[in-house]
């Protein structure tokens, strides 16, 4: 990517938003559909600069808190300042401000790349000449410019996917929605849109993504994770890794690399002082106490002829964070529940 | 005011590009009206002429064969074949190859030449209201001139006459009445069909969804769905009116520019019609479905076909609020009667506020829609 960005605003000197050092501000939002709540007092701040990572299953209430954010949606419940301004009362003022990618990547599939940037340069009332200049710059940052005269529907994935960040970021929000930008597409063009993403946050722009991938979710600075319309998690991702939930007193993470897991796993869940342990490719991450003898139990699983080649400390991932706190969510509301 | 039509040029430009780049759909949409216009204009003739007619002649003599002379004179009346009983003729119209059975009696002669009444019989098949309220008409004329020609017999002329004149239509040709009511059903065809397309393509895409997430507003989006469709019946109409002049031999007696200016609003509200399906419609497949209803109403209860006269009372308020109704009125006046704005005006008006109202009823659906899905 090209070392000179002079495209890309500077949040520091943005004048615009009052000011305040938050991108988003969630204050006990709640969304019904009915009886059904969608959205259940969901609070959460996301800094400038930020990539905010928002996880959740299908369902969860991902979607919901996107649309309340852009002023899709009504809240029920609570309220919400976008860049420094009440979606309530000033929706409109706040779509100029953000850009949104949805997940279908939503582009005219037969109008050409230049036709459909084009069309939204004219859709946020942009002057011929600064649609120009916007249009070069995101050429020159998303690499599209031989590709200017194809139909958006002879686009690969990873192309469409660019033309359609491109197309949200064209009149400079400072602010974007980006709704699980990387479903099915190649892991290079992945990688490449990650490697955007932090070139753009490093230049002051804030990044609201949704994401299945627990590897997009270590990438980003700050973490959400909702359950069923409740937020179950909320930090930097070292932040989560340390909560005590995630470390129960008197135990640690470790790594046993075997070439026989399923047989390994079997064993290792005999095990006293082993408190769960689940399989990771080549290797089985387990919850132990921390008295346990990592000895003892090379020597017990070679007792039945398997093999050991390593056994080591491991820091959690997100995905243990994640699923442990699901458990323990679960354990709360069937606990209320009684 | 700009406001609440923001994003118009964009979608309106975008809108153009799409019609532009799919000329096979615009081709196709184009072409279609004017094929049903060959089917209607050379293949339908609404005057009933040469009902097939099986005679039954129990009688046979001189009397009896100037009557069946008087009956094929008439025109309407063609003889399928002479049957030799009743259970032959009554055969034949059962089949349906004979709509009419004429039976004259044996003694049809001799009860003329005894200065009695003679009776004769018609069988008619009331499955088919038209063709059977003519054969009534005709053959009670018939009837009734005879009866005239026989009691007049040494004066020679009728104490009354009637010298009815056809205004506008004069050799009722039927083009003449079937186009200009068909240019109005054609045009919500294409118009409707067009723009539920085109919003319901958006929805499947997703870029609706993407729209409402930038500052585009509903009636900026709505009308910049709505001209580049305007544009393409206008073109329509042109075509068809064309057809009509040159092809079919219609005269237009009205202007051509009132035509095209009344079109306006009728297109309008065509295209609102649309644009409320489409607000209701999830799918291509399901906008079909829905674009055709108001098809079959717009047919029927417009005047099109069956005089509006004809409508029972509780069906008439239905008529009024048809685009078509009014469109029928105005292609009919401007065409065949050469009507001016002075005659047709309140007819514009309606248009104008049946297309507003539906526009308005869109906008508050899609704007709800965003907000509630």
């Amino acid at each position: 990517m090209s070392e000179a960005m002079p495209n890309v605003p500077q949040a520091q000197n943005s004048s615009d938003n009052g000011g305040s050092e938050l991108a988003i501000s969630a204050d006990h939002l709640v969304r019904n559909f009915g009886n059904f709540t969608a959205v259940g007092d969901v609070s959460f701040q996301v800094k400038r600069g930020e990539i905010f990572g928002f996880l959740g299953p299908n369902g969860s209430g991902k979607t919901t808190v996107i649309k309340m954010l852009t002023g899709l949606l009504p809240l029920t419940g609570g309220s919400a300042m976008v860049q420094g301004l009440d979606v309530r009362t000033h929706p409109e003022e706040v779509r100029e401000r953000i850009g949104y990618m949805s997940q279908k990547f939503s582009l005219y599939d037969d109008l050409t790349v230049a036709e459909n940037l084009q069309f939204y340069g004219r859709v946020y009332s942009l002057s011929p000449d600064q649609l120009k200049k916007r249009m070069n710059e995101i050429i020159e940052l998303n690499g599209l410019g031989p590709y200017m005269d194809r139909q958006a529907a002879k686009l690969s994935g990873g192309w469409k996917q660019r033309l359609a960040l491109g197309c949200a970021m064209l009149h400079e929000p400072k602010l974007l929605f980006l709704d699980e930008p990387t479903a099915g597409i190649d892991p290079v063009a992945r990688r490449q849109l990650w490697d955007l993403l932090f070139e753009l946050s490093g230049h002051g722009i804030t990044f609201f993504v949704t994401t299945h991938y627990m590897d997009e979710a270590e990438r980003c600075s700050h973490v959400a994770y909702i359950y069923y319309g409740k937020l179950i998690a909320d930090g930097t991702p070292n932040s989560l890794r340390e909560l005590p939930e995630i470390n129960p007193p008197g135990t640690m993470r470790i790594e046993i690399s075997t070439p026989e897991v399923t047989r390994a796993l079997r064993f290792a869940r005999q095990i006293p002082n082993i408190r769960s342990a689940t399989i990771f490719g080549q290797s089985i991450h387990a919850l132990v106490d921390d008295h346990l003898d990592l000895e003892g139990v090379r020597e017990r699983l070679l007792k039945e002829g398997i093999a050991v080649a390593e056994i080591r400390p491991l820091a959690p991932s997100l995905e243990d964070v994640f699923v442990e706190l699901t458990y323990k969510h679960q354990e709360l509301q069937e606990a209320s529940r009684a | 005011m700009r406001d609440i039509f923001r994003g118009f040029g964009a979608v309106f430009f975008k809108e153009a590009l799409h019609i532009r780049r799919d000329a096979g759909t615009l081709f196709f949409s184009l072409t279609m009206p004017l094929m049903q216009m060959f089917l209607l204009g050379f293949g339908v003739d609404t005057n009933i002429r040469r009902v097939p007619t099986v005679m039954y002649n129990a009688d046979g003599r001189r009397e009896s064969r100037e009557l069946i002379d008087r009956f094929v004179n008439s025109d309407t009346f063609s003889i399928l074949r002479y049957a030799q009983s009743d259970g032959e003729m009554n055969d034949l119209i059962v089949a349906g190859k004979a709509r009419v059975g004429i039976k004259i009696p044996v003694d049809y002669s001799d009860r003329l030449l005894h200065q009695m009444s003679a009776q004769v019989l018609v069988l008619i098949d009331g499955s088919d209201s038209s063709i059977a309220a003519t054969a009534i008409n005709v053959s009670n004329a018939i009837g009734l001139d005879e009866s005239l020609r026989r009691a007049l017999k040494d004066r020679d002329f009728m104490a009354v006459e009637m010298r009815p004149k056809m205004l506008f239509n004069p050799d009722s040709r039927s083009p003449n009445f079937f186009l200009p009511g068909l240019t109005a059903i054609m045009l919500l065809n294409v118009t409707t069909f067009l723009t539920a397309f085109s919003i319901v393509r958006e929805k499947e895409r997703g870029t609706l969804e993407q729209l409402f997430v930038t500052p585009v507003r509903p009636f900026g989006l709505l009308l910049g769905k709505l001209l580049p469709y305007l544009c393409v019946g206008f073109f329509e109409l042109c075509l068809i009116l064309t057809f009509m002049r040159f092809i079919f031999r219609v005269p237009i007696h009205g202007s051509l520019i009132l035509l095209a200016i009344l079109s306006l609003p009728y297109l309008f509200a065509a295209l609102s019609l649309g644009i409320l399906i489409s607000s209701k419609a999830a799918s291509q497949a399901e906008a079909m479905q829905l674009a055709f209803l108001p098809i079959l109403p717009s047919v029927f209860f417009s005047g099109y076909i069956f005089p509006r006269e004809t409508i029972p009372a509780i069906f008439r308020p239905l008529s009024y609020m048809i685009p078509a109704t009014y469109f029928i009125n105005i292609t009919r006046g401007v065409i065949l009667r050469g009507a001016t704005l002075r005659h047709l005006w309140a007819d514009g008006l309606a248009l104008c506020a049946i297309g507003t109202l539906l526009l308005v009823i869109a906008a508050r659906r899609f704007q709800n829609k965003v907000i509630s899905a």
